[in-house]
Order: structure tokens, then C-alpha cells, then sequence
């Protein structure tokens, strides 16, 4: 099985056991680097595939929180290969698959080739590159692919059905569905469009649909999870590391509480 | 970063860039350039890209907008021969005088042009970011003219350091936001105005100042700058009787170097030497000398040089200019410097202060901080070059400045002796 595979039988899992996928977001290193070894394990004991992000110094599609996790992870002196280091020390106790989400520069800073071998080697499954549409984006797939390591597509309210079809044929891992059009944690309500737009992003992905963006209690995972399999919740859970409380409770009581 | 491309590609390049065929299909300048953005605003630039391709070549846009050049910005601008700079510096050097374009700065032409473009793809409002506020007031004005709302980012560190531009934004009925992330400098603007187009990519015009950003920003703005080079080409030849042996153009994102150089490119007995902050060293975050230290990388939706360490980081730059306070720059600028055509160099601060004093008291002319550094290095030029004919690219002027020029008190020159 390819490395990418992996996250679809992780979220198949969830479906067959009757539950929505859970996809947490933390950003590596934060909010400290001591610490991050411990989140990560206890945040994957209650995620199906955990989203790890790589802190930027210009993260545009964000919003002020992830703004202030990767502002203090870079602080705190994260680098790419920082978070492979961390990621081979808790390999052996972290059992689901690892996405990283990351702007392309610190990706192109690492050189494309060494990044797919050490993706593959720390676990990483998948990338989510914000920045990079599919036009620009076939180097860096094709040394992913040469691994096994996919090149997850994101889709939003604003894409055009052509496009989104192409997208989907196109995207490795997962469908990323972005729920509002906006930046991560902004303030946008989803459109009342959105079970319609998710229905309609659901039966053109041949891979499993995770939707993301806004997803910050277990009233939106019941809603959203109607219609994707799995959800993405980012923002909401950097929060509560950023208020010192324990990230396993939150997660449980999204999928519990309902 | 010249060895980027081998000697046969280089030359090819150039050949195509003398021939306007850059950038290509995809929005490259060879390796630079290209379009890396949010999937949200896919469509939007996929609009705005048709929009370009329909208005630009279109007769009916080139005549709104050389007649608003004409007629509401002042163009042609003035050529001015600098007497008294050429006996000093023992060169003979002509201005062209983009501070007398209306709002003070070249910043006009690129917000107009694109103003009206705006107007034409339908747009409800339309946002900015600025760094000196130059193109912050130009937009306020041109949307103004054209009668859209305006909304321009500024980061906090600028709206402390060019306040009456703040001011000026506001009369003309602006509305200004304080960015008080990331460096609270232009990248923070840029950022901050990204991620509000992000929000509404519908109704919402991006009017990008520099020629900097995603396709086909780059191509966009050089389009609209041109006309500076245009015309300085013809001037010098009707009132210095030739062309300059080299042209001088300060480098923020490079927005009025690309258009005074971009016309004269072909012109192979030009020089060209563009001009970038050298700050208070040559440290990493010291200037903002992005060709000159720089290396390849992206930054704000496209593959261009940048300041950035060794995981990609992209690194906080200093200069006592705020429109030259940019980790980045435009991807025609990376292109003409790895083959060769242009060569870029740096100015401190101190010289860009004694630099504009120079030009107060020998010319009665208070030009903008960021030209003061092409100023200074035409300068240093002259030393070696005696007898030869300079063009400079006088790109704004210094009223906005005064909040930093107060704590530099005059020292160098006085107006009565020099
Ligand atoms: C007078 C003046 N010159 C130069 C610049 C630098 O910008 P660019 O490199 O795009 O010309 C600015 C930017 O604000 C400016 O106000």
C-alpha cells in the first residue's frame, strides 16, 4: 500500500464504525516545543489522520490564530526539519497517518526530493500546500508521488464545477472541501449553500471528502458530517492548546457530545 | 544568483523580453514569476487575468486611459536637466520628473490604469496595500475619479512613519487599515489585503502597487509604468539631443524601475542600474537589498528572489524608506538580473539622506526617500564615469517624508553655498 492510501483506510475506518472522521490541525512546536511530542500522541489517539502544520513567516490564507501559533513556533525556532526530527522519535507511538500542511517556500527551502524520502521515512502520509494550486504544482507532486506520498487538492465554494471535477480527479489522500469562502478562523458563516455544495463535492471525489475551516464544535461535525466523511478542525483546537487545556477532551467531546 | 541560467538560455531570454513576448502563457519571466495563490481566489485571478488580456490591447481602454494620463495625472512629466548636480558630480544627469505627476509619485499611472480596469470587470469596491502610502494616496484618488470605494492596508510601523499620507488617504475618502501583524510593514499589508480578498474574491478588486504579486500583476503594472520610460526615451532625444548612457531607477517591488527600464531594454548601449535599500548594513534584516542578497524563492504568489534563511523563512528587512522596505521583488527585475541586462546595486541610509539633501539645496527639488537611493548611486557612478549622460528616475517626492526628515536635521549642504 502506497503511503497515501493509508489515509483513505483511516477514514473508511470511521465511516464503518458509524462516525464522522476527525482530522485535528495542531501546528507543530506550539505552543512550545517541549510539549509538542505529547500533543501530538494525545491528539492522534483521538484523530483518524492528524494535520500537522509548518509554521510560515507569511501565512496569507490564514487567519489571526494560526497567524499567532506559527509566529510563536517560529519563535520557538521550528524548522522543517525540526518537525521530521520530532516526527521519528514518536513514530513508534503514533499510529495514524500525518499530513503536513505547509506553505510551498519552506518545502522548495528543503529541496523536493529529500522532502518526499523524509516525509516517508517520519510517517507523512500527505501534503496540503495552501499556496500552490494545481498549476503550479507538478514538480512538487511528482516527487511526492515517486514516494508514495500524495498532494492533497483543496476545493472551495468559489470553484467552478470544471474545476472542481479536475481537482478532484487530481488530489491524493483526501478532498479537501474548504466550507466558507474566507481565511482559516475568519468569522464568515457558512453560506446556506453549504449541504449543497458538499453533496455535490462528495459525489464527484472518487477519494473520501474531509471539509475544513470554521469547524469548532460538535454541533458543525453532526452538520457537516451529514455530507463529508471526514472534518478538519483547526482554529477551534489551537485555541484550546493556546489556553493551556487538554486537547483529547475537545476532540472527544466534537464526536461524543452530538 | 547569476549562474540560474546558462549562457545560450540567458541570451534567449533576453532576445524575448527585447521582443515583449515575456512573460509567457503561464506568467513566467523565464524560471520567474507564476501564480501561487489560495484555491479560493483561482477564479478571481482567472477574471482578472481575462480582463487584462481583453483591456490592455483594447482601443477603447488605452483611450480612457491615456486621456486620464493626460488629462487628470499631468502627463507627459517633465525632463529636467539638473545643472547643477551635473557640475557637481562632473556627469551630465537629467531627471525624469515623475514627482510632478499628480499625487506626487509614478504610483498614479499604475493605480489608474488599473482603476479603470477595475471599473470595467465590474468590481463593487476595491482594496490596496501601501508602504510609504505613495500608492495608498494614488488609489484613494483614482478610485476617487472613477467612483469605487476604497479600502487600503498599511502596516503600523508605515502609518507611523508617512502620516501625512494617512491624512491624504482619508480626504480622499479612503478608508485606512492599521495592520498590526507580521512585520507591520508592506509584506504585512500585502498579506493582510490578500487575505481580505480572500474573503469577498466576487465583488473585491485587488489594486496592486508594485510590480510584484501573482500573475498577471507583474506583467499588469509594468504595463501601465512603461509610459515613464516611453516618454523619458523620446525626451532625452528631443532635449539632450541622445540617449542617456545609463539610466538609474530606485527598487522597492520595482514597479518605476521596470518602467523606465522596460522601453529601453532593447537599447543595448544603456546601462541600466536599479537601486535597492542597503539599510544600516548588510546583515540578514539590516536592507533590503532583495537582488543583491537575496535567493530564489516564494513570496506573496510568486517564484522571485527573496530575503528568507535557510528553511525558507522569509526574513524582516530594514530601511529608513518605507516603499523600499520589501523582502521580495518583481520577477522581471530576478529575470534581467540573471541574464545580465540590468545590474542592481544598493544605497544606504545615510547616503540616501545626504543624497536627497544634495538635490534640496542644488536643485530645489525634495525628492521621495526611496529615490534619494538611485540619487546616490548615480552618484558614486559619476566618480568613475566623467562626461557621461545619466538618467534618473525621479520617482516621488518628499513631502510624505518629513515625519523622518525631521530627526535628520540638515547637516551636509547649505542652500546658500553648495
Ligand atoms: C516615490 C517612490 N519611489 C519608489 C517606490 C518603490 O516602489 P517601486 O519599486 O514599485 O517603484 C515607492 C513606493 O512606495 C515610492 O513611493
Amino acid at each position: 500500500m502506497q503511503a497515501h492510501e493509508k489515509i483513505g483506510v483511516a477514514i473508511n475506518g470511521a465511516r464503518d464504525a458509524g462516525r464522522t472522521a476527525l482530522v485535528p490541525y495542531i501546528t507543530a512546536g506550539y505552543p512550545d516545543t517541549a510539549t509538542f511530542a505529547d500533543t501530538l500522541e494525545a491528539v492522534s489517539a483521538v484523530g483518524d489522520v492528524v494535520e500537522i502544520g509548518v509554521p510560515f513567516s507569511d501565512p496569507m490564507a490564514d487567519g489571526l490564530t494560526i497567524q499567532r501559533s506559527s509566529h510563536t513556533a517560529l519563535k520557538n525556532g521550528v524548522s522543517l526539519k525540526w518537525i521530521f526530527d520530532q516526527l521519528d522519535l514518536t513514530k513508534p507511538r503514533v499510529e495514524v497517518p500525518l499530513v503536513l500542511m505547509s506553505y510551498v517556500n519552506p518545502l522548495l527551502a528543503f529541496g523536493y526530493d529529500e522532502l518526499a524520502s523524509r516525509a516517508l521515512a517520519s510517517g507523512v502520509c500527505a501534503f496540503i500546500v495552501p499556496d500552490l494550486p494545481l498549476e503550479e504544482s507538478d514538480a512538487l507532486r511528482t516527487a511526492l508521488e515517486a514516494k508514495g506520498v500524495g498532494l492533497i487538492q483543496m476545493v472551495t465554494p468559489a470553484t467552478p464545477d470544471d474545476r472542481l471535477a479536475r481537482l478532484a480527479q487530481a488530489s491524493c489522500g483526501f478532498l479537501y472541501a474548504v466550507t466558507v469562502t474566507g481565511i482559516t478562523g475568519g468569522g464568515a458563516e457558512p453560506s446556506d449553500d453549504l449541504p449543497f455544495y458538499l453533496d455535490k463535492v462528495t459525489a464527484i471525489s472518487p477519494l473520501p471528502v474531509c471539509a475544513g475551516f470554521g469547524i469548532r464544535k460538535a454541533a458543525d461535525v453532526a452538520s457537516v458530517g451529514e455530507h463529508v466523511a471526514g472534518v478538519i478542525v483547526g482554529s477551534a483546537l489551537v485555541e484550546v492548546l493556546e489556553r493551556g487545556e487538554d486537547p483529547a477532551a475537545f476532540l472527544r467531546g466534537l464526536i461524543h457530545a452530538a | 544568483m547569476k549562474s540560474i541560467l546558462a549562457a545560450s538560455d540567458a541570451a534567449a531570454l533576453l532576445a524575448s523580453s527585447i521582443r515583449g513576448e515575456l512573460p509567457d502563457e503561464r506568467g513566467r519571466f523565464g524560471p520567474f514569476g507564476g501564480r501561487y495563490i489560495p484555491e479560493t481566489l483561482v477564479p478571481a485571478f482567472e477574471r482578472l487575468e481575462a480582463g487584462v488580456r481583453r483591456y490592455l490591447p483594447d482601443a477603447g481602454f488605452q483611450q480612457a486611459f491615456r486621456r486620464e494620463l493626460r488629462e487628470w495625472v499631468g502627463r507627459p512629466t517633465a525632463l529636467t536637466f539638473a545643472a547643477r548636480l551635473s557640475e557637481s558630480w562632473g556627469t551630465e544627469v537629467w531627471l525624469k520628473r515623475e514627482d510632478l505627476a499628480h499625487t506626487g509619485a509614478h504610483k498614479i499611472n499604475n493605480a489608474i490604469g488599473q482603476a479603470l480596469l477595475a471599473k470595467r470587470l465590474g468590481a463593487k469596491r476595491v482594496i490596496a496595500e501601501t508602504g510609504a502610502g505613495q500608492h495608498g494616496v494614488a488609489s484613494a484618488a483614482a478610485c476617487a475619479r472613477v467612483g469605487l470605494p476604497c479600502r487600503v492596508f498599511m502596516g503600523a510601523v508605515d502609518i507611523a512613519r508617512q502620516a501625512p499620507n494617512v491624512d491624504r488617504m482619508h480626504r480622499l475618502g479612503a478608508e485606512v487599515v492599521s495592520v498590526e501583524t507580521g512585520d507591520k510593514t508592506l509584506r504585512a499589508a500585502i498579506d493582510e489585503a490578500m487575505r481580505e480578498w480572500v474573503s469577498d474574491p466576487n465583488d473585491i478588486y485587488y489594486l496592486l502597487g508594485s510590480a510584484v504579486g501573482p500573475h498577471p500583476y507583474p506583467w499588469l503594472v509594468r504595463e501601465l509604468q512603461s509610459v515613464i520610460g516611453a516618454e523619458a526615451r523620446q525626451q532625452m532625444l528631443d532635449q539632450a539631443g541622445g540617449l542617456p548612457d545609463v539610466a538609474f531607477a530606485c527598487v522597492g517591488g520595482g514597479s518605476n524601475a521596470i518602467g523606465l527600464f522596460y522601453p529601453l531594454l532593447g537599447d543595448a548601449a544603456i546601462e541600466l542600474i536599479g537601486v535597492e535599500a542597503g539599510g544600516t548594513g548588510s546583515g540578514l534584516g539590516q536592507n533590503a537589498a532583495t537582488l543583491a542578497t537575496g535567493t530564489p524563492g516564494v513570496l506573496q504568489g510568486c517564484y522571485s528572489m527573496i530575503l528568507q534563511n535557510d528553511d525558507g523563512q522569509v526574513q524582516e528587512t530594514h530601511s529608513i524608506s518605507a516603499g523600499l522596505d520589501y523582502s521580495g521583488v518583481g520577477p522581471e527585475h530576478a529575470l534581467l538580473q540573471a541574464v545580465g541586462r540590468v545590474s542592481y546595486v544598493s544605497a544606504d541610509d545615510e547616503e540616501a539622506l545626504a543624497a536627497l539633501e544634495e538635490v534640496c539645496a542644488l536643485e530645489g527639488i525634495l525628492t521621495a526617500l526611496e529615490t534619494a537611493h538611485a540619487y546616490a548611486a548615480a552618484k558614486r557612478w559619476s566618480k568613475d564615469h566623467p562626461g557621461k549622460r545619466i538618467l534618473i528616475g525621479n520617482s516621488g517626492r518628499g513631502d510624505k517624508d518629513m515625519p523622518t526628515l525631521t530627526q535628520h536635521p540638515v547637516r551636509i549642504f547649505s542652500h546658500a553655498s553648495a
